[in-house]
């Protein structure tokens, strides 16, 4: 058995959101988090890996430096490493990023009993589109939102949550899983990982490496390939603090009445 | 010369941050006020490696270097003075004297129990008539007459992390011996005591200043029976051995002193960004500019002698005036930045509701435990042959 964890380097948008003039993001100029979503994908991976001893691969699409986040996966406790990098896959949105990443994914090899995991979305993008269109570009089955997992044999019974409610969903493996932070607390990195992840094995599959794969055409890779472009981005106004009414007799309830009266709002 | 930090250092140094943030900034106050040893810390601590950074992995060790582990102090220490001075006094002084005078079956025995933290250490070196003058020792070891046991009588006090602690580095009076002079004097030795040893019990827990949360107490022996083989290095070389053991705990005492400047300062910075007084915010005022900027030059370069000390003894050089450098300038910083941090937070900063008055209770030991600054010139001014 071996877990796939499909991970984004984001930008911390807990601090500066940089713009470049042409409306684009700053990226280089701006720190970077591992996506938090994918913490948990990987926590979840590294989880089976405590209780199976299964090895932990982890993927990423993005420039040379994602190496440093691919180190920081090792050093809390993934085996392999591969960075998908190349000046054709440059500006891809989420389809065009799929088809890479699934052809990746296909190139380590999905067996039997594997799992593919990802995070629920990026908190770039949002869009929470990449995991599923992984699934479907490698004929995977797959379950979105997974708050628990249980691994039984080739089953897989997954939590799986909604707005209202959950539903518990018995998947076989191969499977892709999209996961969200309720599934888990991530580990902190360990000394004895940080000694030992520059020792551990990064692969880099550039254009030349997954070219052969029918997914990757120049038509559906890259900025050419991706139907969907970035037009502006923009850090939104700053608002003032909200007013927060605190009680629950009739008291408050006119309270806000008035207030919403005030402003003309009802 | 290269005073830029390996990308695993970096890494490490990331990581001890988001712990220490996370995981032991929420706790300080509650530790402090309830002079409460944080056991579950130091159980997480445990779990990522953080209690023998620096031992070889083939004793349970993480495998990184000295100057890892003078981080991980600093970074507690920013946040917490106790939670840095439980793994400063641990590493230093139980780990380090057993790796680096014990037999290899002592090594085995104790190195991997005290580096996955199952066992916590301490060290026994004071007693109520010996402190700075730690040949004044009291307690005795007498060696049984078949050669299989020493039997250990008298006490020690102010030994941290004693009440938690499991394995103890002790020092005792084997015998008298003449010196070069021929005058008569003790002859000490080291031994490693267990808690468990019948005769040994765990005294009265001092109330203290600051590191409140640490846990001081007293040792007594009496008539305290271990096996032979529990001495420490060579018998008679116990004092060299505890001098030896002392100078890296130094290193780590500088690192918690830097790490507790380090802490008052960024707290100081955030605090006077925020405070307004006559219309404007204090950090506009030349006054807190001027103070935060000295303080930071000086901790600054309290850092570069405490990372150099520990560079010498990872790379096996002479590095006992190094670390009585290192710890009396941090030492010093730490009880000077602190007590100005306090001033610029004002009013507020001498109420518990903010950390600075904490951090200056914490800073003051550093000027005391290990060594005195009293001690730390002895040292220097020896070495510089100033007699």
């Amino acid at each position: 058995m071996k877990c796939i964890v499909c991970v984004k380097q984001v930008p911390d948008t807990s601090g500066v959101v940089a713009v470049k003039e042409d409306g684009t993001m700053d990226r280089a100029s701006m720190a970077t988090i591992t996506n938090p979503d994918d913490m948990n994908a990987l926590e979840a991976a590294l989880q089976l890996k405590d209780a199976t001893g299964c090895k932990v691969v982890v993927i990423t699409m993005g420039p040379p430096p994602a190496e440093g986040m691919l180190r920081e996966l090792l050093a809390m406790g993934a085996d392999e490493a591969v960075l998908v990098s190349g000046r054709e896959f440059g500006g891809s949105d989420t389809y065009a990023t799929s088809q890479i990443l699934a052809a990746a994914v296909k190139k380590v090899g999905v067996e039997d009993d594997d799992i593919v995991f990802c995070g629920r979305q990026a908190i770039d993008g949002d869009t929470a589109q990449v995991g599923p269109q992984i699934a479907e570009k490698l004929h995977l089955p797959q379950v979105t939102y997974v708050a628990d997992i249980k691994v039984e044999g080739k089953d897989v019974v997954v939590k799986r949550m909604l707005e209202d409610g959950y539903m518990m969903i018995k998947v076989q493996t191969p499977c892709l899983l999209t996961c969200i932070k309720e599934l888990n607390q991530p580990r902190y990195m360990s000394v004895g990982g940080i000694m030992e992840c520059y020792q551990k094995p990064l692969a880099v599959f550039d254009y030349e490496a997954l070219k052969n794969d029918p997914l990757i055409d120049v038509d559906t890779i890259g900025l050419k390939g991706s139907p969907t472009n970035v037009y502006k981005s923009f850090s939104p106004p700053v608002k003032g603090a909200g007013m927060m009414l605190e009680g629950e007799g009739k008291e408050t309830v006119d309270q806000l009445v008035s207030l919403l009266d005030a402003k003309h709002l009802i | 010369m290269d005073f830029h930090l390996s990308k695993e250092q970096l890494m490490l140094q990331k990581m001890y941050r988001e712990f220490a943030e996370n995981e032991v900034k929420p706790l300080a106050q509650e530790v402090d006020e309830e002079e409460r040893f944080p056991e579950e810390t130091v159980k997480k601590m445990a779990k990522l490696g953080m209690m023998g950074i620096y031992l070889p992995k083939e004793y349970g060790g993480a495998g990184a270097d000295v100057l890892s582990y003078v981080m991980a102090v600093e970074e507690m220490a920013k946040v917490c003075g106790t939670t840095s001075v439980i793994i400063s006094a641990h590493t230093s002084l139980c780990c380090a004297p057993i790796f680096e005078n014990g037999t290899e079956e002592q090594k085995q025995k104790y190195l991997p129990k005290l580096c996955s933290g199952e066992w916590i250490g301490a060290f026994g070196l004071t007693e109520p008539g010996a402190g700075t003058d730690a040949q004044g020792q009291q307690t005795t070891a007498v060696l049984s007459e078949d050669g299989k046991t020493w039997t250990l009588n008298g006490s020690k006090i102010f030994i941290t992390n004693a009440g938690y602690a499991n394995v103890f580095v002790i020092f005792a009076i084997t015998g008298v011996k003449l010196d070069r002079k021929g005058r008569k004097t003790k002859e000490i030795s080291a031994f490693i005591v267990e808690r468990t040893d019948p005769g040994f019990s765990v005294g009265k827990h001092e109330k203290k200043m600051g590191i409140r949360g640490s846990s001081t107490c007293e040792l007594i022996f009496e008539d305290c029976v271990i096996p032979a083989d529990r001495l420490l290095g060579k018998q008679g070389k116990g004092f060299a051995l505890a001098m030896k053991t002392l100078d890296g705990g130094r290193i780590g005492i500088a690192a918690q002193a830097l790490g507790l400047a380090e802490g008052a300062i960024q707290e100081t910075i955030a605090y006077t960004k925020e405070r307004v007084q006559f219309g404007r915010r204090i950090s506009q005022q030349q006054n807190t500019q001027f103070q935060l900027a000295d303080m930071y030059a000086k901790t600054e370069a309290a850092k570069w002698l405490v990372y150099s000390a520990a560079m010498k003894k990872q790379n096996h050089e002479p590095y006992t005036m190094d670390a009585a450098m290192a710890k009396l300038v941090a030492a010093e910083t730490a009880s000077d930045v602190t007590r100005r941090c306090v001033q610029l937070f004002g009013g507020y900063g001498y109420t518990r509701e903010y950390p600075v008055e904490r951090m200056m209770r914490d800073a003051k030991i550093t000027e005391i435990y290990e060594g005195t600054s009293e001690v730390q010139r002895m040292v220097i001014s020896g070495a510089i042959g100033v007699k």
